[in-house]
């Protein structure tokens, strides 16, 4: 299949995983076992990495909080940021790492129960690492758009509802 | 019924002939009785259903910001017509300066001036049909008289040319072109245009080519018929960014001419519209600098939808050609034994899914019904099971 139509095969699974095949054959102009062949070959290679489902969490009354921190790492020997990344990274509290430019190295988002519970976990999870230099905490107030998926309602349609 | 409104109003004699000739709009019965429900689904907009691409209102805030709140040249801004010479080279391979492009409020005031720059009493235009709703009032407002030629389901809408001969006569002076043609979607291929370009030439017709829908082609590039040999110094292109950019409420598009029509076209717009708002203007110019990516992404998203949606139509029973551009399907619905106003009529009273009967485009898109799949995928899939449970019930009514 040419790079155009995997590409928009992977727009529209990417945004809709749940589409079935026969459908998405449709909407692409493919057949179906292309359909099915394709998308098994991207999830065996590693290109489609998972399938995400979205969920507020706020409307079933489970409140989290999110803190985004900068952290300052002091390397302490040659392994670089990966060795004290990737020990961030396993805990289950932590929702991404990312080694940023700019005047912190790392850049990690927490999510707990409560304010205690993330302030807590950075006091005595990751603040104590000796590669740790300092924390900058922020508390994440709220969230209008996140990967990519704008959170605050769509725009209500404008349109009459019979035009020429 | 149709035209009632107006006929049952007492005639004061202050209206003009050439007004009051003019028939109601068909659309307009269909848009009382949808307004103001919610429970409808309505497949008759004839615009996109995205907002704006955001870094083009974006633009457009920041020239309000920076004070760009007057008027501009009549003919627009310099930039502007510059960048759509531009992308009618890249585009089309054609070359005009930009003393060649007018800016206007949208294809719609460049149609109206177009036919009343060249346009001499009781001179005839020959405009396809089914098509967009506006041609022959603007024909009939410059004087002139519109003579329609019907297009085909067979031949997949194209106008060809024994239709366009059939109604030449010595007061032809116009011919509309209009593809990706609203509401049936047919498209016009270089080959399909070539086919014309003897009776153009033979009675030196005046093109009127209404490519507003010419970014939104699916499978075929979209060819304008000035690309063909002696077509451009016979051409007026109307277009527009209301479809391409879904920038229909900015009202901005553009008609590209030889220069003397041009300025005949200017002559009046500086009298009639001075210039086209300036806010819409920088939009329009951030549309052709940027505009490309969001285009391809609503251009893809149509067509998914539109694979969808005619595949649905055609096994519901509804036989429709494959649209080879726009945002419309055009399905014949003469299987169900019905009138096309009686079928949309009875569609949305019974099954709240309002479209557009064929024959308020014209004569011959009787036996239609225009469905615009500018709405979204699963609206257009929840209309497509009311189409069928529509269908199934009018077909057993006959049986
Ligand atoms: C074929 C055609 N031409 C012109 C227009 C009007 O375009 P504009 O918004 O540029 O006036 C429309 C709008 O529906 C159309 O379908």
């Amino acid at each position: 299949m040419d790079d155009y139509r995997l590409r928009e095969l992977l727009e529209v699974v990417e945004h809709n995983p749940k589409i079935p095949p026969e459908e998405l054959a449709v909407m692409l102009g493919m057949s179906v076992e292309e359909v099915i062949q394709n998308i098994d070959r991207l999830e065996e290679q590693g290109v489609i990495r998972n399938y995400k489902t979205v969920i507020d969490w706020d409307a079933v009354g489970e409140e989290y909080v999110y803190a985004i921190i900068e952290l300052k790492v002091a390397l302490e020997d040659r392994s670089g940021y990966d060795t004290i990344a990737k020990r961030i990274a396993g805990f289950p509290e932590v929702r991404s790492v990312h080694l940023v430019s700019g005047d912190h190295d790392l850049s990690i988002t927490v999510r707990g129960k409560s304010m205690k519970d993330v302030a807590f976990f950075v006091a005595e999870k990751i603040a104590p690492l000796k590669q740790i230099q300092g924390t900058v905490t922020h508390f994440v107030l709220k969230a209008y758009k996140e990967d990519g998926l704008i959170l605050f309602g769509d725009e209500k349609p404008k349109r009459l509802p019979i035009t020429p | 019924m149709l035209g009632e409104q107006i006929t049952d109003k007492k005639k004061s004699g202050k209206i003009s002939k050439v007004v009051q000739s003019i028939p109601p709009s068909g659309i307009r019965e269909f848009f009382d009785l949808v307004m103001g429900r919610d429970d409808i689904i309505s497949l008759g907009v004839g615009e996109p259903d995205f907002t704006t691409p955001w870094h083009i209102r974006e633009a457009c805030i920041y020239s309000l910001e920076k004070g760009y709140t007057t008027y501009t040249s009549n003919q627009g801004l310099a930039e502007l017509r510059e960048l759509i010479c531009e992308e009618i080279h890249q585009d089309q391979r054609i070359t005009y300066s930009p003393d060649s492009v007018l800016i206007t409020t949208g294809v719609s005031e460049a149609s109206d001036l177009a036919m009343r720059a060249i346009l001499n009493p009781g001179e005839e235009v020959l405009v396809p049909e089914p098509s967009y709703v506006s041609y022959k009032p603007c024909i009939s407002l410059a004087g002139g008289t519109p003579v329609p030629m019907e297009t085909e389901r067979e031949d997949e809408f194209r106008l060809t040319p024994e239709q366009l001969e059939k109604q030449i006569t010595p007061k032809t002076r116009a011919v509309i072109l209009s593809y990706p043609n609203n509401p049936t979607g047919a498209i016009m291929e270089k080959k399909h245009l070539e086919e014309l370009t003897d009776a153009i030439n033979e009675h030196n017709l005046i093109v009127i080519s209404d490519e507003v829908y010419g970014k939104l082609t699916y499978n075929k590039k979209h060819t304008s018929i000035t690309t063909l040999n002696g077509m451009k110094e016979q051409t007026i292109i109307l277009n527009g960014f209301s479809k391409s950019h879904a920038m229909t409420g900015l009202r901005i598009g553009y008609a590209i001419a030889p220069e003397e029509i041009i300025d005949a076209m200017n002559k009046i717009h500086q009298y009639t519209m001075l210039c086209a708002p300036i806010t819409a203007q920088m939009g329009a110019i951030e549309a052709l600098q940027n505009g490309n990516a969001e285009m391809e992404k609503m251009k893809k998203e149509y067509n998914r939808r539109r694979r969808v949606f005619v595949r649905g139509l055609n096994r519901i029973g509804l036989d429709c050609a494959t649209p080879g551009g726009a945002f419309y399907a055009f399905p014949s619905i003469t299987a169900t034994g019905l009138g096309s106003e009686e079928f949309a009529a009875q569609l949305l009273t019974e099954q709240q899914v309002a479209a557009v009967p064929g024959n308020a485009f014209g004569k011959s898109g009787e036996g239609h019904i225009r469905c615009s799949y500018a709405t979204s995928l699963e609206e257009l899939k929840i209309a497509l099971e009311r189409i069928e449970q529509f269908v199934e019930k009018s077909l057993l009514g006959r049986n």
